[in-house]
């Protein structure tokens, strides 16, 4: 059963295709998996064992009719708990939603479903999306496979932590600054936050409107890219979302040619709080590139180091008003309705009780950008840092082809570490927001174990809004041969069958 | 409950009235501003909703393409400038009847702005300066049940209907109106009536304020003859007809100088309307003012309408109401007057249809205006609901004139009309109504008239002709009413003479 595991999604739909494994296998497999680790990892807020044994039957029922199936048809997938799907809750890692069964399914998850996936559950997330390391959710605290006292990355930890844990190999997150991003560089999976308005946020509870972008998650840049065109492309439910047809991204990645490609390393993205390791696996994946036959060249684009701080006002100023919404009249949490007690009184008492501090945190400071009297120098302003980033972002792209850089300065933290710190947390971010906050896509794609403790690095590829197919084209080349030199993909060689990975009980190499 | 107040003469003699009216306009789409949800007055609660006008988690909106072309007509018909590029905002407050506690709303990018409209009282010309006529959601509906006042303070609990929610809303705001001096309230109650059947004639809202789908908050404040600074205003919202307009108000005209010439101040903040004792109370002050933390609405992309497209609609502008009206008025030979009491009675359309199938102008008014009116009274309908067309009042007009109705018969002939029994020729031949024209049956009747009548007989032959009414009578009876009065009168006469 455990070789089921360690199959890419991309093989795991090859086997079903031919009858080989039935998706009822597979999506066992993976149910036992999650039963056996998610004690430890704790990735999931809650599985779906019995329907998804169900569609995996129904799926074998018509594969074995003979009916056409989807690419992925049987290839079980984990949604990050802040993506509606009729039957199960939706809790956005938040006490304030406890409880609240969404009546609807986001465009996402039916197109999971129309293209015959198998949804196993929810995963773990920071409440309402806001965190760099899970530690945010109301639930539970995620923890990294690679090791259970380390944080897996956040917002979408969950869903890094179970593709890290062979708990599912295809996820689905969610990347406002970095959520999907960020946890793949920690975990040592593959996260891509596609193009704005490429994939559709229709019934992904919001966080930030302008920032927020579904995408997928997986273990390897092939399966990223199937993922990718199963969820992306035009909704009209989603005005945001842009009406142009996905470029060939499975293509791109089976190309995985970077030859004669122009490769721009971004300045501002090194220096001081970049850890040792972790750009030592960055220079030696550019050294990589280059033998592929890429040009590396130095770019600079100045106005990325406000990026932070204008990030920090845009989306606490979204957040205030998308979340105003939770206010215990309709559904969810609802603390002290004692029949006595006012509208406001029980409306106060239940967001005390149901927000954590980083949600309120972040509720206040943007009702505060927002004020009238300080718009224009704080929401107001930061608009205009975005535009100069976004300028910042064409310039580039008119001299490369990518840019590259770090996911973030360092390996995963600590549990606690940065906790009560959050301008150490909000640091993690630092490499990924500047392509929320202009639009543009990105990928996060292993690059190695940092030799100062032995966690996974991340490489982080950008290209242009619509350009989609080039991260892949990029992340899959660097893939290919990093994997020849390590003789195999880094969560098979480096943690299922190393000594760390031990508790995920996945290894081939007999212990 | 009431204020003190001044006269209104007195007030309009020591201050200036300077109004701002904001109209809301539901518009009649077939679906809401931002879902597919059917947008219709009434229904059971909350049927007439989706996870997106319920702003359930997760739900986006998409903006009504329908909705965006009426605002940009009714822009135009009010003489606006069309925005080439503009985005909607959220307004940011709690109330419950809100699903995602704010509002998707326009602030400082309206689709039209900078307009005027010209309305006439009394003869005289008054133009309306239009600031900005904005797009906009509605909320739900609260029912407040328990306590005193039916308001949401002291209520026992309240109950929410969300069939409302997401209704497209435009609203149309004014600048300061000034210089109507005593005529200020019949100016804004011209205004208003004016909008309404501005929307009307461009098809894009019912306009019924009894229901809510035209609604007017009016801001008016005071300062003195000659002052060039305004005052503190109060703005009077739940004026839901358009004498409610006018009275309101006057009433704040009063109230409000009555506080100033006391040495007073006038507090600024919204006020409530009572349509039964015709006054208004403080609601909501406005000087800690909500700040609704406007921003553009993340979820939508910003709307530019093409210049191309605007001239289109352009195209499609009906003939605007006070052009046609006078256009009307002039071809009919109607008064002044008269024209109000039509366009007031709902009938302009149904009498230039009329006119349009044969009748004259002042025939079909009058059937209109007097005897249909007042079955669609008896009835409880509009005169349009009433189950008689234009073409067949005309008809009914038509068999006057050709002599084969008179009036009570052609009565009974709109009685038959209206109860289904076919066009009024049907009506005629199937309850035999139409009047005896048998020259011979006709004489011989007044024959027999005479003979029974000689006392009458004999005073007409002394020249006392309105005694020859009697006569007449007697005649018209015997033929059941089914005679031209007229042609009876000239025979009397005829025989008696």
């Amino acid at each position: 059963m455990n070789e089921l595991l360690r199959l890419t999604a991309a093989d795991l739909a090859d086997r079903l295709a031919s009858a080989e494994v039935s998706a009822r296998e597979v999506t066992q497999a993976h149910l036992d998996q999650i039963e056996a680790t998610d004690d430890v990892v704790q990735a999931f807020l809650c599985t779906d064992p019995e329907r998804a044994l169900a569609s995996a039957s129904a799926i074998d029922d018509r594969r074995a009719a003979g009916e056409t199936l989807g690419r992925l048809a049987g290839v079980p997938v984990a949604v990050k708990d802040i993506f509606t799907y009729s039957g199960l809750p939706t809790t956005c890692g938040s006490r304030i939603l406890e409880g609240w069964l969404p009546p609807y399914n986001a465009t996402i998850t039916q197109r999971l479903l129309d293209a015959d996936l198998v949804i196993l559950g929810k995963t773990n997330l920071d409440e309402f999306a806001m965190g760099s390391s899970t530690e945010n959710s109301g639930y539970q605290v995620t923890h990294n496979p690679w090791d259970v006292d380390r944080i897996p990355g956040g917002s979408g930890g969950g869903s890094a932590a179970a593709l890290a844990a062979f708990q599912a190999p295809l996820a689905i997150g969610t990347d406002t600054g970095g959520s999907i991003r960020q946890p793949a560089s920690v975990t040592g999976t593959v996260g891509v936050k596609p193009t704005y308005g490429g994939t559709s946020r229709y019934g992904v509870v919001a966080m930030a409107s302008s920032l927020d972008t579904p995408g997928p998650c997986a273990r390897t840049v092939l399966d990223a890219a199937l993922l990718h065109e199963v969820i992306g492309g035009w909704d009209p439910r989603d005005s945001t979302s842009i009406n142009a047809p996905l470029p060939d991204l499975v293509g791109a990645a089976r190309r995985a040619d970077v030859s004669g490609l122009r490769v721009g390393v971004v300045r501002e993205f090194s220096g001081e709080g970049y850890a040792p390791g972790v750009l030592q696996r960055f220079h030696e994946a550019l050294s990589v590139l280059e033998s592929l036959g890429a040009e590396i060249v130095e770019v600079s684009c100045p106005h990325f180091t406000y990026a932070l701080s204008a990030y920090y006002l845009i989306m606490p100023s979204e957040v205030s008003s998308n979340l105003a919404r939770f206010d215990a009249m309709r559904y969810g949490l609802r603390v002290g309705d004692d029949g006595v007690r006012s509208v406001e009184e029980v409306m106060n008492l239940t967001r005390g009780a149901g927000f954590g501090d980083e949600v309120k945190r972040r509720i206040i400071i943007g009702t505060y950008a927002l004020s009238s009297g300080y718009y224009d120098a704080y929401y107001g302003s930061a608009q205009k840092v975005r535009t100069l980033i976004t300028r910042d972002f064409e310039a580039a792209f008119a001299e490369v082809d990518v840019l590259v850089s770090p996911t973030t300065p360092t390996t995963a933290f600590r549990i606690g570490e940065r906790a009560d710190d959050p301008l150490a947390m909000y640091m993690a971010d630092l490499c990924t927001i500047p392509s929320n906050l202009a639009g543009n896509c990105a990928i996060s794609i292993p690059c190695g174990v940092s030799p100062q403790d032995n966690l996974p690095v991340g490489f982080q590829v950008m290209a242009p809004p619509l350009a989609d197919d080039r991260l892949y084209l990029v992340g899959a080349a660097l893939e290919r041969e990093l994997s020849a030199r390590w003789g195999g993909g880094i969560l098979l060689d480096q943690l299922a069958d190393s000594a760390a990975g031990a508790h995920l009980n996945v290894a081939r190499k007999g212990r | 409950m009431s204020e003190p107040v001044l006269d209104y003469d007195q007030a309009l003699l020591a201050y200036e009235p300077v109004m701002g009216l904001e109209v809301h306009v539901e518009l009649n789409t077939a679906s809401k501003m931002f879902c597919g949800c059917v947008n219709a007055f009434g229904g059971d609660p909350n049927t007439h909703t989706c996870p997106v006008c319920l702003g359930l988690p997760g739900s986006l909106p998409v903006v009504n393409g329908k909705a965006i072309e009426s605002a940009i007509r009714i822009g135009l018909a009010l003489n606006c400038q069309i925005a080439t590029w503009c985005r909607f905002a959220r307004k940011n407050y709690f109330y419950p009847d809100m699903t995602k506690d704010f509002q998707i709303s326009q602030y400082d990018e309206p689709i039209a702005f900078d307009g005027y409209a010209e309305v006439e009282v009394d003869g005289e010309l008054f133009r309306i300066e239009i600031e900005r006529a904005h797009m906009e959601e509605d909320a739900g509906k609260s029912l407040h049940v328990g306590g005193v006042t039916g308001r949401i303070g002291g209520a026992d609990y309240s109950l929410l209907d969300y069939n409302r929610a997401g209704t497209p809303l435009i609203e149309i705001v004014t600048k300061p109106i000034l210089g109507a001096g005593a005529k200020a309230p019949q100016v804004a109650k011209a205004y208003v009536a004016f909008l309404r059947d501005l929307v009307l004639s461009l098809g894009v809202s019912d306009a019924r304020m009894e229901q809510g789908s035209l609604r007017c908050d009016a801001n008016v404040s005071l300062m003195p003859i000659g002052a060039t600074v305004f005052g503190l205003r109060t703005e009077t919202k739940n004026v839901n007809s358009l004498r409610s307009i006018e009275r309101a108000l006057e009433y704040e005209i009063r109230r409000q100088a009555a506080l100033l010439a006391g040495g007073g101040t006038v507090f600024q903040e919204t006020r409530h309307w009572h349509e039964d004792g015709a006054y208004t109370t403080p609601g909501r002050s406005k000087s800690d003012a909500e700040d609704y933390r406007y921003f553009p609405e993340p979820d939508l992309v910003p709307v530019a309408p093409s210049r191309e497209w605007v001239e289109e609609l352009r195209a499609t502008l009906p003939e605007l109401p006070t052009v046609r009206r006078d256009r009307l008025r002039r071809e009919w030979g109607f008064t002044v007057l008269e024209l109000q009491d039509v366009v007031n009675a709902g009938a302009l359309d149904l009498i230039e249809a009329t006119v349009a199938a044969g009748a004259g102008a002042q025939p079909a008014r009058k059937w209109w205006l007097t005897e249909l009116a007042r079955r669609a009274n008896e009835a409880g309908v509009e005169l349009a609901e009433l189950a008689i067309t234009p073409r067949q009042v005309a008809g009914v007009q038509a068999l006057v004139e050709a002599g084969t109705l008179n009036d009570k018969l052609a009565r009974q002939v709109i009685d038959g009309v209206l109860a289904g029994e076919g066009d009024p020729a049907d009506v005629v031949a199937g309850r035999g109504l139409a009047v005896v024209s048998d020259a011979g049956a006709l004489a011989a009747a007044v024959d027999r008239a005479i003979d029974a009548n000689p006392e009458v007989a004999a005073k007409v032959r002394d020249g006392k002709l309105a005694a020859a009414g009697a006569l007449i009578g007697v005649v018209m009876k015997e033929m059941r009413g089914q005679a031209d009065a007229a042609r009876v009168r000239a025979l009397v006469l005829e025989k008696l003479g």
